[in-house]
């Protein structure tokens, strides 16, 4: 039978993955913005599948909001990417270090 | 009466030095000067009470100050006999010195600090002669040398002046801490340090010893020892003297009231003071005969072959304290105080007229350029010549008296040390003889030999300059410079102590040195052994006349010499170079001090300097501390790398261990 | 079956992870991710959250995801210089994610539900004959409703900041200046002049 446990197995693997991809994908920005959604994603699995086996409906309305702020994010991300190209010609993170110390 | 005598000069002192500015020049030197006039006749009267009047001894208390457990000091002023006569030399001579200084210093654009600093000093001497105990004594003994400080060094954009002064202050220092363990070390046998009280008990400590490093150690000995130790630094005795001769960068005045007859006696006036506890002690007066007489001995040779008119009178000075403490280490203390006293009269009449001599030479101080003087300068050639007939002991003058009652003294005390005091006070007394006449000769005999002179060039040149007739030719070696008087204020100075000169040892003797009128004079205010002065009159006549001898071979020796034929010195010079440049160079005793004492002092603060403190402290301290932040810094801005992924990695790592921790 | 389905469903969701982050295009990245967001929405639907499914597929793929697309389709990007360097930081990646992976595991293992937190069936189990849509909206508009405004407002500021910052200033376009048109006075504006006949205006 298909429990919690799986589907939250599931979730983790999925934020694992995400976690993953932030860190491997340096030069591409977009790359790093993708992981997100996908980090994003594992925990509306999350939510979903405690409101399911609680048989609660909070789970869903909090996952609800979760997916607004998500494409909220992405769209302001992307515009600041599209800029970023604008100034630099190229979306290559490393030479994005003005803030070094 | 006692108390304006002994503060009145500080108050006059404190408004010139604090109000200079405010009151002028001439207020500030007419104050000082009013009131040390006015101390010295408040002196005159109490020791006149005491002389004729047999007035009683007393002490006049001020003020408390510190009672902790046994230790009870207050401030108090004792006078007896001794004080009165040191009284009496004290504010005459500062007085002297303040007129004159009128005319000596007219030029100084700093005379009110000069004269401040004058009545500073006379009151620190006068705190310490009225000092009823020891913990007083030592503050004026401080007093004296802060003094001596600021007015040797004071002309002080001259580094010379300043290494002199500094010079004085250490080497007196190190006598002062001699000094300090014999207040220490009497405080702990004595249990007060009360003079009254100290002298009281002396009987009952005599012979008494202590063990030391598994020794027995006689304990009256010791603290002798250790307070004639504050005594020979303060009086330039042979080991401690190499600040009396550099001290002559001060101005002439400051020489006279200080390195002549005040602050350099109060080594004298100290050994006199307790003299009860010394004669407890006869090691301890050996010692200080013996040093003494060294002393005497070391400056006579020293003297004869010095160039600069100050500090041969300087060297006299150093060797005739050596007559007082051999004199004092002989048992005749009452001698030892004649000598003080008189040598205050004819030392600082030599000092002023020096200065006069200085004055009139347009600050020529080499007698190498004088010559020839006594046509231009009369009154002053005159009145130095009565204070060297003084100090070489010429018949009836004061000098004559008092010494030949320390020399009759030394023989007749019967002592090794006694003994080998006269021997060596009789070859001295040749010797002083001999370079005081050099001294008068060089600077007012023979032929003007100034022209060579800088100082008299840059005269001549300036006063060519205001009266603008050019190409005088001189070949008579005056260069065109005459030499004129000196002002009033300066000269009524050296009279008034030309005729003490002259007849101070008339007048005085009696109550000082002879036996039954010393003793009621002297009343119990120091240690007077009327045996031995009785002694003195039963001396061989050839211990009489030994002095008037040497008086006279030496003034014949300087007038072959220096009038004669004046080619014998240059001679002299040629045939032992080696001597002499062992006299002119001190016996060496400033080069023996450099190597051992100043250049491991400086070596030695160098290490702390560089290791100890640049390396350790400041390594471990600030310095460390700085380079540790700035260092850990540097490490920690490696986090900082302006990289989103790096911050994100971090966030993530963070959170492992957040989570790691949370699930422990 | 539904544990056939389950499986599939999280082994593509899964895959389409790993392809999001490992692919050298991005627009295969991004087709991919749309992979993984159709996969999710398959699950949703086995737990029972149909709305939400579709909303998933709604919003996510048909607006997010095709923002996406659009991006990576309007910048002009160099692939070649993007993927050098990436093997480096593999096995220090690999470990920070595994460490993340196992505590996660460690927790979901033993969690239980804490002892007194009533679960209140009014709020929560679905009355019955309520579909999935009614049950949510039953709630949201209700007890959520200050929250569903927030959202509109953050969206609202989100679309605003999306354009605000990528407006471009266009050079040599005519613009209304609406306050320099309300404040413009007849004064500065018209000038009488008196024209003689047949001689006309200097402009």
């Amino acid at each position: 039978m298909i429990g919690l446990s799986h589907y939250l197995t599931v979730s983790a693997a999925l934020f694992v993955l995400g976690v993953l991809g932030i860190f491997l994908n340096r030069k591409n920005v977009i790359i790093i913005l993708m992981s997100l959604e996908l980090m994003l994603l594992a925990v509306n699995i999350n939510l979903v599948a405690f409101s399911s086996f609680l048989h609660q409906v909070h789970g869903q309305i909090f996952a609800m909001f979760v997916l607004t702020v998500a494409a909220g994010e992405a769209a302001i991300g992307l515009a600041i990417l599209v800029i970023y190209f604008r100034g630099r010609g190229t979306i290559a993170s490393d030479q994005a270090d003005l803030l070094k110390g | 009466m006692i108390q304006t005598l002994v503060f009145l000069p500080l108050l006059m002192a404190a408004i010139a030095g604090l109000g200079g500015r405010v009151i002028g020049a001439t207020a500030a030197k007419a104050i000082t000067t009013g009131g040390l006039f006015v101390s010295a006749a408040l002196a005159w009267t109490i020791f006149i009470g005491f002389w004729l009047n047999d007035a009683a001894a007393y002490t006049a208390p001020v003020l408390d100050w510190i009672e902790s457990g046994d230790l009870k000091v207050a401030w108090a002023l004792k006078v007896d006999t001794l004080t009165a006569v040191m009284l009496v030399v004290v504010t005459s001579v500062s007085a002297l010195v303040h007129l004159y200084s009128w005319g000596y210093m007219e030029e100084d654009p700093d005379q009110s600090r000069f004269f401040a600093y004058l009545s500073l000093f006379t009151f620190a001497m006068l705190m310490l002669v009225t000092a009823d105990n020891l913990v007083q004594m030592f503050f004026g003994w401080e007093g004296v040398g802060l003094a001596s400080y600021l007015l040797i060094g004071f002309w002080y954009t001259k580094p010379s002046a300043n290494a002199a002064a500094i010079k004085a202050f250490v080497v007196n220092r190190v006598g002062d801490f001699g000094f300090s363990l014999g207040i220490f070390a009497t405080f702990m046998v004595f249990g007060t340090v009360s003079i009254d009280a100290i002298l009281a008990a002396v009987p009952g400590q005599a012979g008494a010893t202590f063990s030391f490093l598994g020794a027995r150690v006689d304990v009256m000995t010791t603290l002798c020892l250790l307070l004639f130790v504050g005594a020979m630094g303060k009086s330039a005795q042979l080991g401690l003297h190499t600040w009396l001769p550099d001290a002559m960068e001060g101005p002439t005045p400051v020489s006279a009231l200080i390195h002549a007859a005040t602050m350099v006696t109060a080594g004298v006036f100290m050994v006199c003071r307790l003299s009860p506890m010394f004669e407890a002690s006869p090691t301890a007066q050996a010692v200080v005969c013996v040093i003494g007489a060294c002393t005497a001995l070391f400056a006579a040779t020293v003297g004869m072959v010095q160039n600069d008119i100050k500090r041969v009178i300087a060297y006299s000075t150093c060797s005739q304290l050596g007559y007082m403490f051999f004199a004092a280490g002989a048992g005749a203390y009452g001698a030892a105080m004649f000598h003080l006293f008189t040598h205050a009269f004819f030392k600082a009449l030599l000092f002023l007229g020096a200065g006069s001599v200085i004055h009139a030479m347009h600050h020529e101080q080499d007698m190498r350029f004088y010559g020839g003087l006594r046509k231009h300068i009369p009154i002053t050639c005159l009145m130095m010549t009565i204070g060297t007939l003084a100090l070489t002991g010429f018949f009836f003058t004061a000098g004559y008296y008092s010494k030949d009652a320390i020399l009759e003294a030394t023989f007749a005390s019967g002592t090794a040390h006694g003994l080998f005091a006269f021997v060596v006070g009789a070859t001295v007394a040749l010797l002083t003889s001999f370079y005081s006449w050099r001294l008068v000769f060089l600077t007012f005999f023979g032929q003007p030999r100034w022209a060579a002179s800088e100082h008299i060039q840059h005269a001549v040149h300036n006063a060519h300059h205001g009266r603008g007739d050019h190409g005088h030719a001189h070949d008579d070696g005056t260069a065109g410079y005459h030499p004129h008087e000196s002002p009033l204020s300066m000269l009524i100075p050296l009279v008034v102590l030309g005729a003490g000169a002259l007849f101070a040892g008339i007048i005085w003797h009696g109550a000082f040195v002879e036996a039954e009128t010393g003793a009621a004079f002297w009343r119990g205010s120091l240690a007077f052994d009327t045996h031995l002065m009785h002694a003195l009159h039963d001396v061989p006549a050839w211990v009489v006349w030994t002095p008037s001898v040497a008086f006279f071979a030496g003034l014949g020796l300087a007038w072959h010499a220096y009038v004669n034929k004046p080619s014998i010195p240059v001679w002299w010079r040629n045939e032992v170079p080696g001597l002499y440049d062992f006299l002119l160079r001190k016996w060496y005793f400033d080069e023996l001090y450099n190597a051992i004492f100043v250049k491991p002092a400086l070596w030695f603060g160098r290490i702390f300097w560089t290791r100890g403190d640049q390396q350790t402290i400041d390594r471990f301290g600030p310095n460390g501390a700085a380079e540790v932040v700035v260092a850990g810094a540097a490490t920690l801005r490696r986090f900082q790398s302006g990289y989103l992924y790096s911050y994100a990695l971090v966030m993530l790592v963070g959170l492992a261990a957040a989570a790691a921790w949370m699930m422990r | 079956m539904a544990v056939f389905a389950f499986y599939l469903f999280a082994g593509l969701l899964l895959t389409g992870g790993v392809m999001v982050i490992s692919s050298k295009n991005p627009v295969h990245s991004v087709l991919w991710l749309i992979v993984c967001f159709f996969n999710a929405a398959g699950l949703f639907i086995l737990l029972g959250a149909e709305f939400l499914a579709m909303l998933l597929v709604i919003v996510y793929v048909g607006a997010v995801a095709v923002l996406f697309l659009f991006v990576v389709m309007m910048l002009d990007i160099d692939f070649a210089t993007l993927r050098r360097g990436a093997l480096k930081y593999l096995p220090l990646g690999l470990g920070v994610a595994g460490l993340i992976m196992v505590e996660m595991l460690l927790a979901v293992g033993t969690w239980e539900a804490g002892t007194g937190v009533a679960m209140m069936p009014d709020l929560g189990s679905p009355p019955p004959g309520m579909s999935n849509t009614q049950w949510i909206g039953s709630q949201l508009y209700t007890r959520y409703l200050f929250v569903f405004q927030a959202a509109g407002l953050l969206l609202l500021v989100a679309m605003l900041g999306a354009i605000v910052l990528t407006h471009r200033r266009r050079v040599g376009q005519k613009k209304q200046d609406i306050a320099a048109q309300v404040a413009r006075t007849p004064a500065g504006t018209v000038r009488g002049v008196a024209v003689g006949s047949g001689q006309g205006v200097e402009l």
